[in-house]
């Protein structure tokens, strides 16, 4: 390892003064091992680069002289960046996503007004419907109940009407047959009186009724 | 230069060089010079503002898809604050969105070749987790006064236990910014070199010839795997970033847990 590295060290100047031939230098020695030695060969050689190149002799991010260039410029720049956002990207950017999110609540309120309006007129239409529709009802019960009073009071005056005729021709055939049971007597006295006549004479008439009265008790 | 160098990628140039102190030469006084990893700064600053500005611009009621992409990172960002922090926590919204977006842009950057990465420097992490810090503390002392103390005594502890609680969690809470720091350096230094070194090795493999490119096949799978894993971490790691800063921030609103 220290060989290799004693090469390698050996190797730097040429590495510097002829970029072109870098490589041929650094594979000639070994080049199956090339490969693994190639980071530490670089690490060197930018040691010795820097030092010819008028920087310290130390790892670049480690190099205190470029610190105070560094903190400078990061400053600045740091500092520019900050203002522009805080006061120029950031306050755009939000305006923009506050207005979306306003414009989306104010649509969302908007659809959520019009539903409960939508809501509204429905239950306002049904219960019209509801109301219409015991409207119905009621003129119809009404008016059931109104031809069925006229038909009840139509048919009882008809029955009325027909019972009273019937009293009145049941009157009539009973006085008929009284009349006529009255005259019943007469005529078999007066045919009984006619026919005893025309068998053996005269006969008093009284005697004929009383036989009649006597005959149709029996 | 040095096209297989994994390191070399870190090495931080200057662009418009400024030097304070010392006598103006360049290796004296402090180095305030506009480098490579401030140019990257600046660029990540200046596609974020672009990309949500933009993503912003016609405040469309409906999005179109790239307005979705600037608002689904908008609301990514504030959900998980609000979740973690809370309703009060919202104010630092613009400190976390930032911090979030900043770290992501970066990470990103630095996925594209030859770009820097702003976030393989241990300094900048650093110095973006103690600002964090200093927000929690500050604002923690600013709102609760010494009631902030309360966070480093757990409610329902028996007084017997505090001895050995308190330091723990005022040591739990001292690591925070080193922990917040270097998990973000270190992931995203190791994937560029990991991915640098694979990709170094196609590059010395191939020049062996014929039996060298069929060699060179195993790294390139490798190398491409690499990159569809750092692209997951870079975004992972500025979420974790992220989250932690916002579960710090909610010990800062509401500090007795």
């Amino acid at each position: 390892m220290v060989t290799q590295a004693f090469a390698q060290e050996a190797v730097t100047p040429t590495e510097e003064n002829l970029d072109n031939a870098i490589d041929a230098t650094h594979t000639a020695p070994a080049p199956g091992a090339t490969g693994h030695d190639d980071p530490t060969a670089g690490t060197h050689a930018t040691t010795e680069a820097h030092g010819d190149a008028g920087h310290s002799d130390v790892f670049p991010p480690f190099d205190p002289a470029t610190f105070p260039s560094q903190l400078l410029w990061l400053a600045l720049s740091f500092a520019a960046l900050y203002l522009l956002m805080s006061k120029v990207a950031l306050p755009r950017m939000g305006s923009i996503l506050d207005d979306r999110k306003a414009r989306i609540d104010a649509d969302i309120a908007a659809a959520e007004a019009s539903q409960q309006k939508t809501d509204a007129a429905i239950a306002a239409y049904e219960a019209a419907l509801a109301e219409a529709k015991n409207n119905a009802r009621a003129i119809a019960t009404a008016a059931s109940d109104a031809s069925k009073a006229e038909l009840d009071g139509k048919r009882k005056a008809v029955e009325a009407d027909l019972a009273a005729k019937v009293s009145a021709a049941e009157a009539r055939i009973a006085t008929t047959k009284t009349a006529a049971m009255t005259h019943v007597d007469e005529i078999a006295a007066e045919t009984a009186q006619t026919v005893v006549t025309q068998l053996v004479g005269d006969i008093p008439g009284d005697s004929v009724r009383a036989a009649v009265a006597k005959a149709s008790k029996e | 230069m040095a096209g297989t160098d994994p390191i070399h990628q870190f090495v931080i140039q200057d662009i418009f060089p400024i030097h304070l102190g010392g006598d103006g030469a360049a290796d004296h006084g402090m180095n305030f010079s506009f480098t490579n990893s401030s140019l990257f700064m600046v660029l990540t600053v200046a596609a974020i503002t672009t990309f949500v500005v933009a993503a912003s611009a016609k405040k469309s009621l409906v999005p179109s898809r790239f307005q979705l992409a600037g608002e689904l990172l908008y609301e990514f960002v504030a959900n998980m604050l609000r979740s973690s922090a809370g309703k009060e926590g919202m104010k630092f919204f613009p400190f976390v969105f930032s911090l979030f977006t900043f770290v992501l842009f970066a990470n990103l950057f630095g996925m594209i070749p030859y770009f820097f990465t702003v976030t393989s420097h241990i300094i900048v992490t650093i110095a973006l987790a103690v600002l964090v810090m200093a927000v929690v503390i500050g604002y923690g002392f600013f709102r609760h006064g010494f009631k902030f103390l309360k966070l480093f005594v757990p409610a329902g502890v028996p007084a017997y236990v505090l001895p050995i609680v308190v330091p723990i969690e005022i040591i739990s809470f001292l690591s925070r910014p080193i922990s917040l720091s270097v998990r973000l350096f270190g992931n995203i230094l190791a994937g560029h070199i990991t991915l640098k070194v694979f990709a170094g090795f196609v590059v010395s493999l191939g020049t062996l010839g014929a039996l060298g490119w069929l060699g060179a096949l195993l790294p390139l799978l490798m190398t491409v795997a690499l990159t569809a894993l750092e692209f997951l971490v870079a975004a992972v790691q500025a979420y974790v970033f992220a989250v932690l800063t916002s579960m710090y921030l909610n010990d800062a609103v509401h500090p007795s847990h």
